[in-house]
C-alpha cells in the first residue's frame, strides 16, 4: 500500500512537473495581428486612438500599467508612494532602461513627457495635468508629482497611453511634435521596435533585445495586417492568416462562427480601463427634445433588451444609466428605469400635447447613426421603426465618420448614436460627457447635447478631489441618481467586446489594458 | 507635321481639362461636412481649438476657398502636390509609393479583357447562332451584370479558402521576405484574383462589342470579296474581320481608363491591393483634400493618356482615318 501511495505521488508530481513544463513560456514565433484602419502614425505620443494606441502600446511605455482590477503595475516606474494627504505622487525609475536608440532612459524623459510633449498633443492630459502643481526630478530615477488638489483618478493618466513616454533627446527643441521629421524614427523603450511599416500592406515590429525586463519579449516579431474590407478580415483569420481579431474588426454577427472553429477561444476581458458604453445623443437645444417626458417617451419605446440580444449579437450587458455595472462607484440602488413600454411612450406624448396627425406623426426628427459598420446601421434602422412606431417619425441622416464627427461635435443633430470609453475612473470618463462647461467643438465624447445641470456639475467636479473613496461613492450615487432621471442620453448598453484568438497564442490578455498591452508576455505554443 | 500639330493641340487641351477636373473636385470635396483640421484633431484625441486652429493655419485652411484653390493650382503647375495633412508627408511621394501597385493591377486587368475579351467576341461572331455562341453571350451578361465586389468576394471564398490555391489578400506573402524570382512569383499569385475580377467586367464589354462588330464586318462587301477571290478563312478573319471589329473596342478602351479607378477603389479594398484606389477611398474619409487632389489628377492624366492612345490606335487600325485635332 505503501508502495502504492509513493507511486502515485511520484506520477503526481512527475505531471504537475509536466504541466509546469508544458506551460513555461515558449520563445520566438512570428504573431500575426490586424490594425484597423491603418493607423496615420504609431507615434503614441502624437496620436491616441484605438489603431495607434494598439501598435504604439507595443513601442512606447507608460510609468505604470494596470490589472484588470486596475490596479497599478509597474512598468517605466518600479515603485511608488502616495503621500497620506493624497497630494505627493514619488516614483522611483527603473535603472537600465535604455531607448531604442541606446540612450539611456531618466527622469528628464518623464519631466519632458508631462511639461512639455503631452499637454500640447493631448488635450486629456492637458486637462489632467492642470491639477498638478509641479513635478520635479530629485534623481535621475525619481519623479515627484504634487498635486494642487487631491484627484484620484491621477494614476489613471499614467499607462502608456495616456502617459506617453517620450525620448526627451529626441524631441527636445522641436517647435512642432506633429510635423517634425524626428516622427520618421520611432524610439520608445517597449518591448518591440519597428522593424517595416509597408503602408497599405503591414506593420512589423522586431523584439527589442534590450528590453529592461530580461528573457522578454517571448515573441520575435509581430505583424499587424492592414485589411480594409470587414470580410477580408473574416477571412485573414479564417484562413489562418492573422492569429486573432479583435472586437470591431468584423462584425458582431460573426463572431460566433469565427470563435467556434477549432482551436480558437473568445475572450471578453481586456476593456476593464477602457469600458465603453453605447448611447443615443439626443440633442437637448432642438424642441420638444428638451422636454423630460420627450425623453422619458423615448426610452420607453425602444427594447434595449433586444439591441443586446439581436443587434450586438448578445455582446452587451443593459445599462441605465451613465455608470455601467462593473464600474467603479457604480450604484444601481438609485437608478430610474425605464422598461420597453410603448404604450407608456405614447402616452407621455400625448400628455405632452404631441397628438399624431393623419399619418400617425407627432414629431419629426433626424437621426445620426454612427457609421462604424453593419451592426450600428441596423441599431439605426431598428430605433427608426421603434420610434415611428410610438409617432416619433425619424429620417436617418447617413454620413461618413467625418461627417459624424463634424455634425456630432457641432450639435447639428437630433438623435445620434455614440459611443464613449469610461477611462477608468469617472473624473476623467464621466465628467466629460456631463459637465456643462464641456459642450459644442470639444469632440464626440463631450456634452454634446447640451446638458446643463449646476448641481450634477458640482457635485462632479467636488467628487473629482475626495481623498476617500467613500466620500466618492456618495457624490458620484447622486449624480448617478440625477442622471438616470434627467436622461440626458440614451443608455443602450454596456459594450462587450470579444477578442477572437488561436488558442496557441498564450497570455494575450493579461491585464485591464487588454490588446492595447505591450505583448512581453505574450507567447506562442508550437 | 500634322500628327505634331494634333498632339501640341491635344496636349493644351489635357492640360485645361485636367485644371478644370482639379477645380470642380476641388470645390466639390470642401463641400462635405468635416473639415481635416476636426478631424485630425479628433483622430488624435486632442480636441481642443488651439490645436485646431493651428492645423487650419499650417495647411492655409483658414484663408478663403478661392485663394485656396488659386494657391493649389499655382503650385499644381510647378508639379508641386502639397502635404498629407493626415500622413504629414508629400503626397507625391505617397502617390508614387501606390501607384506601381494600381498600375500593375489596371494594366494586367487590362490586357486580360481586351486579349480575352476581344478573343471570345471573335470567338462568338464566328460560330454564330451555335451553342458556344450562346455560352459566350450569356456568360459575358452573367459577368457584365454582377458587381466587381461580389466576384470578389467569391473567388476568395472559393480559390483561397475552399481550394487554397490563392493568397486571399494583400501584394505578397506577409513575413515571407522572399527575393528575386521567387518574390515577382509572390506577386504573381497575389495579383491573379484581383486582375482578373477587374478585368471580367471589360471581358463582358469586350465580347459583347466585338461580337457584333465582327457580325456587322462578315457581311460587308470587302470580306465578300476577299472570300470570292479565295482568301483563305484564317487571313479573312485576321486581316479585314477583326482589324475592322476592334475599332469600338478601342473606343471603350479610351472609357475603361476613366472607369478603372472607380474598378480599383472597390477591388482594391476586397482584396487590400495597396494602390491608389485604396489611397483615394481612405483620403475621402479623412478629408485629406492634397492627397485627394493629387490621386485626382493622376487619374485625370491617366484618362487623357488612354485618350490620345486610343486616338493613335484609332490610325494605326484604320488608316483612313485621319489624325486631326
Amino acid at each position: 500500500m505503501k508502495h502504492i501511495c509513493q507511486i502515485a505521488l511520484a506520477l503526481g508530481a512527475a505531471l504537475l512537473s509536466f504541466t509546469a513544463l508544458a506551460q513555461a513560456p515558449r520563445t520566438g514565433g512570428t504573431l500575426n495581428l490586424i490594425v484597423n484602419p491603418e493607423p496615420p502614425t504609431i507615434n503614441l505620443g502624437n496620436n491616441k486612438l484605438g489603431p495607434s494606441s494598439y501598435v504604439g502600446s507595443k513601442i512606447y511605455e507608460g510609468l505604470i500599467s494596470l490589472s484588470s482590477k486596475l490596479e497599478p503595475i509597474p512598468r517605466l516606474a518600479q515603485s511608488w508612494n502616495v503621500s497620506p494627504d493624497g497630494l505627493t505622487y514619488t516614483f522611483k525609475l527603473r535603472p537600465n532602461v535604455k531607448w531604442h536608440d541606446g540612450k539611456p532612459f531618466t527622469s528628464a524623459d518623464v519631466l519632458f513627457s508631462f511639461k512639455q510633449y503631452l499637454p500640447v498633443t493631448f488635450a486629456r492630459t492637458k486637462l489632467i495635468m492642470e491639477q498638478v502643481a509641479s513635478i520635479d526630478a530629485p534623481d535621475a530615477l525619481t519623479v515627484v508629482f504634487k498635486l494642487k488638489q487631491s484627484y484620484p483618478a491621477f494614476m489613471y493618466i499614467l499607462e502608456a497611453t495616456g502617459g506617453t513616454i517620450m525620448p526627451k533627446h529626441l524631441y527636445e527643441g522641436v517647435t512642432d511634435y506633429r510635423t517634425t521629421q524626428v516622427n520618421n524614427n520611432i524610439v520608445g523603450t517597449g518591448p518591440f521596435k519597428v522593424g517595416e511599416w509597408r503602408r497599405g500592406a503591414f506593420i512589423k515590429l522586431v523584439k527589442n533585445p534590450e528590453y529592461w525586463d530580461k528573457g522578454k519579449p517571448h515573441l520575435d516579431t509581430l505583424y499587424f495586417h492592414i485589411v480594409p474590407d470587414a470580410v477580408g478580415r473574416s477571412i485573414a483569420f479564417e484562413s489562418g492568416k492573422v492569429d486573432a481579431i479583435r472586437a470591431g474588426d468584423v462584425e458582431n454577427f460573426e463572431i460566433a462562427r469565427l470563435a467556434a472553429a477549432p482551436g480558437v477561444s473568445l475572450s471578453k476581458a481586456g476593456w476593464e480601463f477602457l469600458q465603453p458604453v453605447g448611447f443615443l445623443n439626443m440633442n437637448l437645444r432642438n424642441k420638444p427634445i428638451g422636454d423630460l417626458r420627450f425623453r422619458q417617451a423615448v426610452a420607453h419605446a425602444i427594447d434595449r433588451q433586444f439591441i443586446i440580444k439581436n443587434i450586438f449579437s448578445t455582446f452587451g450587458n443593459p445599462v441605465n444609466g451613465p455608470f455601467p455595472p462593473g464600474y467603479v462607484f457604480h450604484d444601481a440602488g438609485v437608478e430610474t428605469t425605464y422598461p420597453y413600454d410603448p404604450a407608456r411612450a405614447k402616452a407621455l406624448l400625448d400628455e405632452m400635447g404631441l397628438k399624431p396627425d393623419a399619418d400617425g406623426t407627432r414629431v419629426s426628427l433626424r437621426l445620426l447613426p454612427l457609421p462604424y459598420g453593419e451592426t450600428w446601421q441596423r441599431l439605426a434602422e431598428y430605433t427608426r421603426e421603434r420610434l415611428n412606431a410610438v409617432g416619433i417619425k425619424t429620417t436617418i441622416v447617413a454620413t461618413d465618420v467625418p461627417g459624424w464627427f463634424s455634425r456630432i461635435s457641432s450639435g447639428d443633430f437630433d438623435f445620434a448614436y455614440n459611443f464613449v470609453y469610461l477611462l477608468g475612473d469617472p473624473s476623467i470618463g464621466i465628467n466629460q460627457t456631463y459637465l456643462s462647461t464641456n459642450q459644442l467643438n470639444r469632440g464626440s465624447a463631450a456634452n454634446v447635447d447640451g446638458y446643463v445641470n449646476k448641481d450634477v456639475d458640482e457635485l462632479l467636479l467636488k467628487a473629482d478631489q475626495q481623498p476617500k473613496a467613500a466620500d466618492r461613492a456618495k457624490l458620484y450615487s447622486q449624480v448617478q441618481k440625477t442622471l438616470s432621471r434627467d436622461l440626458p442620453i440614451l443608455w443602450t448598453h454596456q459594450m462587450v467586446m470579444p477578442t477572437v484568438y488561436r488558442t496557441k497564442v498564450k497570455n494575450l490578455i493579461s491585464t485591464g489594458l487588454g490588446m492595447n498591452e505591450n505583448f512581453a508576455d505574450v507567447w506562442m505554443e508550437k | 507635321m500634322d500628327r505634331l500639330l494634333f498632339f501640341a493641340r491635344r496636349c493644351l487641351k489635357a492640360v485645361l481639362v485636367i485644371l478644370f477636373v482639379i477645380a470642380i473636385n476641388f470645390a466639390l470635396i470642401r463641400a462635405a461636412p468635416g473639415d481635416p483640421a476636426t478631424i485630425l484633431a479628433g483622430e488624435a484625441g486632442a480636441v481642443d481649438a488651439g490645436f485646431v486652429e493651428r492645423i487650419r493655419k499650417e495647411y492655409g485652411l483658414d484663408k478663403p476657398v478661392p485663394v485656396q484653390l488659386l494657391t493649389y493650382m499655382k503650385q499644381l503647375l510647378t508639379f508641386e502636390l502639397g502635404n498629407s495633412y493626415r500622413e504629414n508627408r508629400p503626397v507625391k511621394e505617397i502617390v508614387l509609393e501606390k501607384l506601381p501597385a494600381t498600375l500593375l493591377l489596371t494594366l494586367t486587368a487590362f490586357v486580360f479583357s481586351v486579349i480575352v475579351g476581344v478573343g471570345l467576341g471573335i470567338a462568338a461572331a464566328r460560330r454564330s447562332g451555335s451553342v458556344t455562341d450562346t455560352l459566350i453571350t450569356a456568360g459575358s451578361l452573367v459577368f457584365f451584370a454582377m458587381p466587381l465586389f461580389w466576384i470578389g468576394l467569391l473567388a476568395i471564398v472559393l480559390f483561397s479558402m475552399k481550394l487554397g490555391w490563392l493568397p486571399p489578400y494583400g501584394m505578397s506573402t506577409v513575413g515571407a521576405d522572399l527575393t528575386g524570382w521567387q518574390a515577382w512569383m509572390d506577386v504573381a499569385k497575389h495579383l491573379l484574383m484581383p486582375a482578373i475580377t477587374l478585368g471580367l467586367f471589360y471581358v463582358a464589354i469586350y465580347t459583347r462589342v466585338t461580337r457584333a462588330a465582327a457580325l456587322e464586318v462578315m457581311d460587308q462587301d470587302f470580306v465578300k470579296t476577299a472570300r470570292a477571290k479565295g482568301v483563305p478563312d484564317g487571313r479573312v478573319w485576321r486581316h479585314h474581320i477583326l482589324r475592322n471589329s476592334v475599332l469600338p473596342v478601342i473606343t471603350f478602351i479610351s472609357l475603361q481608363a476613366g472607369h478603372i479607378l472607380g474598378g480599383s477603389v472597390l477591388i482594391e479594398t476586397v482584396f487590400a491591393w495597396p494602390g491608389i484606389g485604396r489611397l483615394a477611398f481612405d483620403a475621402l474619409f479623412q478629408r485629406d483634400y492634397n492627397l485627394l487632389l493629387a490621386v485626382f489628377f493622376v487619374s485625370s492624366v491617366m484618362v487623357v493618356i488612354f485618350n490620345l492612345v486610343a486616338d493613335l490606335l484609332y490610325s494605326l487600325a484604320d488608316p483612313r482615318i485621319e489624325l486631326q485635332s
